[in-house]
């Protein structure tokens, strides 16, 4: 019997939605072992459908981008109530993602930026949208938008988790089989990645590692058989999971995280923090202090994928 | 009630813990406010441990290790240090006042020391005022929607 499929998207940019589509003819043997029952990126179907079904009638629900505002939470509640199994696809879901940079500011400070304070704005009268509206007798409404960005478990249960920004299309194919054989590990696994570290298969030489400065990407020409780290360009390789089939590293890029941290690890950036740290050569306090300046913003270098999802998961207000 | 600080304290095994019982030892008085907790090495305080202990409860966090050069791993208060200068950058982004947390050098043999250092960093923090990490984002998740009813129960848990 075919599986019964939802598909959506919370605040996330489309790309998860556009790997499925990047399974190029595999998307044919997706749609043999699957009935879709609601993929606004790519079909028509109405919210309004899904309510009617009974609680557990589709089978997946594979959820990408994170909780943003009301809507993405009241669609992930109501795809929670609807599927049996319930996917995180994808970093956003996974872990808060870029936009969960977002919880180093509030919500006051974002919608300022956004709609009066940035260069190419003119908004004299300050307008900012509201959530509920009334204009001659109309009622308008708009979901809330949320102060602090939340990953997908922190608001429902989640049974799987793709990594990936985006997932590899391929890993999204190979989990989808695995759901299609019933050869699915204990819920709350990781799926479609590895479980070693990405540094841990990197094919680059590594040597003793003495960071003497940090470096950005533009600015030198990385040597291509030497590890990064010891280039002094920042790589989240040793905290990242591997799975992703190295595409940066490949490319000349280090990794910056995306497929999120191993198993047992509570913080990645935090883990990412300590082994940086300890990495580099100095001894001094002002030494160490003049490397340190290397690094433009460490924070948002060292979760970038992952502030939502890391232990303090916000700035305090 | 006044508010008394709560401290963690990381001591390394050979100088910093040693020091603290030497003040034990010699009925040295100092602030009850910290909580010490042995480690082999200021090397081996990841900084998940520190991170962890401010979103636990902690006010202020003090890390205490060998002088440089008296590491019994040769290396570890070095990475300790890298670690903290780097760490105090992040907790500020995060809003945790960089002064909550502090890294000092006792050996073995000063008691009188750490028994000066533990007093002068929880004054510091008293002026500093709680910081209750964990109750001010769960305030603040309280403003985001309540939950629509009918879809009450299925929550992670939390």
């Amino acid at each position: 019997m075919k599986l019964k499929f939802a598909i959506f998207w919370g605040a996330a940019c489309g790309g998860c939605g556009v790997a499925i589509l990047d399974t190029h003819e595999k998307i044919l043997d997706i749609a043999d072992m699957a009935d879709i029952y609601l993929w606004p990126l790519a079909m028509d179907f109405k919210f309004a459908d899904v309510e009617k079904m009974d609680d557990g009638y589709l089978d997946v629900a594979l959820y990408s981008g994170a909780v943003r505002n009301a809507e993405n939470e009241e669609i992930a509640l109501l795809l929670r109530r609807k599927s049996k199994v319930m996917v995180a696809l994808g970093a956003c879901a996974h872990l808060g993602g870029i936009p969960g940079l977002a919880n180093l500011y509030t919500r006051e400070d974002i919608l300022n930026r956004v709609y009066i304070d940035s260069e190419s704005t003119i908004n004299e009268e300050k307008i900012i949208p509201r959530e509920a509206w009334n204009e001659d007798g109309n009622d308008l409404e708009l979901p809330r938008f949320y102060n602090t960005v939340k990953t997908l478990d922190q608001v429902v249960d989640v049974e799987y988790y793709i990594p990936g920004c985006p997932p590899v299309p391929l890993q999204i194919f190979s989990a989808l089989t695995l759901i299609r054989d019933g050869m699915l590990p204990p819920p709350g696994s990781v799926i479609g990645a590895g479980d070693r570290s990405l540094c841990d298969q990197c094919e680059r030489v590594k040597e003793e590692k003495k960071i003497s400065g940090i470096k950005r990407i533009q600015q030198v020409i990385p040597d291509t058989k030497k590890c990064f780290l010891e280039q002094g360009l920042i790589c989240l390789g040793p905290v990242t999971r591997s799975g992703c089939g190295s595409r940066c590293i490949n490319s000349g890029v280090p990794c910056r995280g995306c497929y999120g941290p191993l198993d047992d690890v509570d913080d990645q950036g935090v883990k990412m923090l300590s082994a940086l740290a300890s990495s580099l050569d100095a001894k001094e306090e002002k030494e160490i202090d003049a490397i340190l300046d290397g690094i433009v913003d460490p924070l948002r270098t060292f979760h970038r994928f992952s502030l939502a999802a890391s232990m303090l998961r916000r700035k305090k207000v | 009630m006044s508010f008394e600080p709560r401290i963690v304290g990381f001591l390394c095994n050979w100088c910093s813990y040693t020091g603290a019982d030497l003040a034990g030892t010699a009925r040295i008085k100092y602030s009850p406010n910290i909580r010490s907790i042995r480690v082999m090495c200021s090397g081996r305080i990841d900084a998940t441990f520190i991170i962890k202990a401010f979103l636990e409860g902690a006010d202020g966090v003090l890390i205490a290790g060998c002088h440089p050069g008296d590491c019994h791993y040769q290396e570890g208060n070095y990475k300790a240090l890298r670690r903290y200068r780097l760490l105090k950058r992040v907790i500020t982004e995060y809003g945790i006042e960089p002064e909550r947390l502090c890294l000092e050098w006792v050996a073995a043999s000063e008691g009188e020391r750490f028994a000066r250092v533990v007093d002068e960093f929880t004054e510091q923090v008293r002026e500093l005022g709680p910081l209750e990490f964990r109750g001010s984002i769960e305030d603040s998740l309280k403003n985001d929607n309540p939950v629509h009813e009918e879809h009450a129960g299925l929550g992670t848990g939390e």
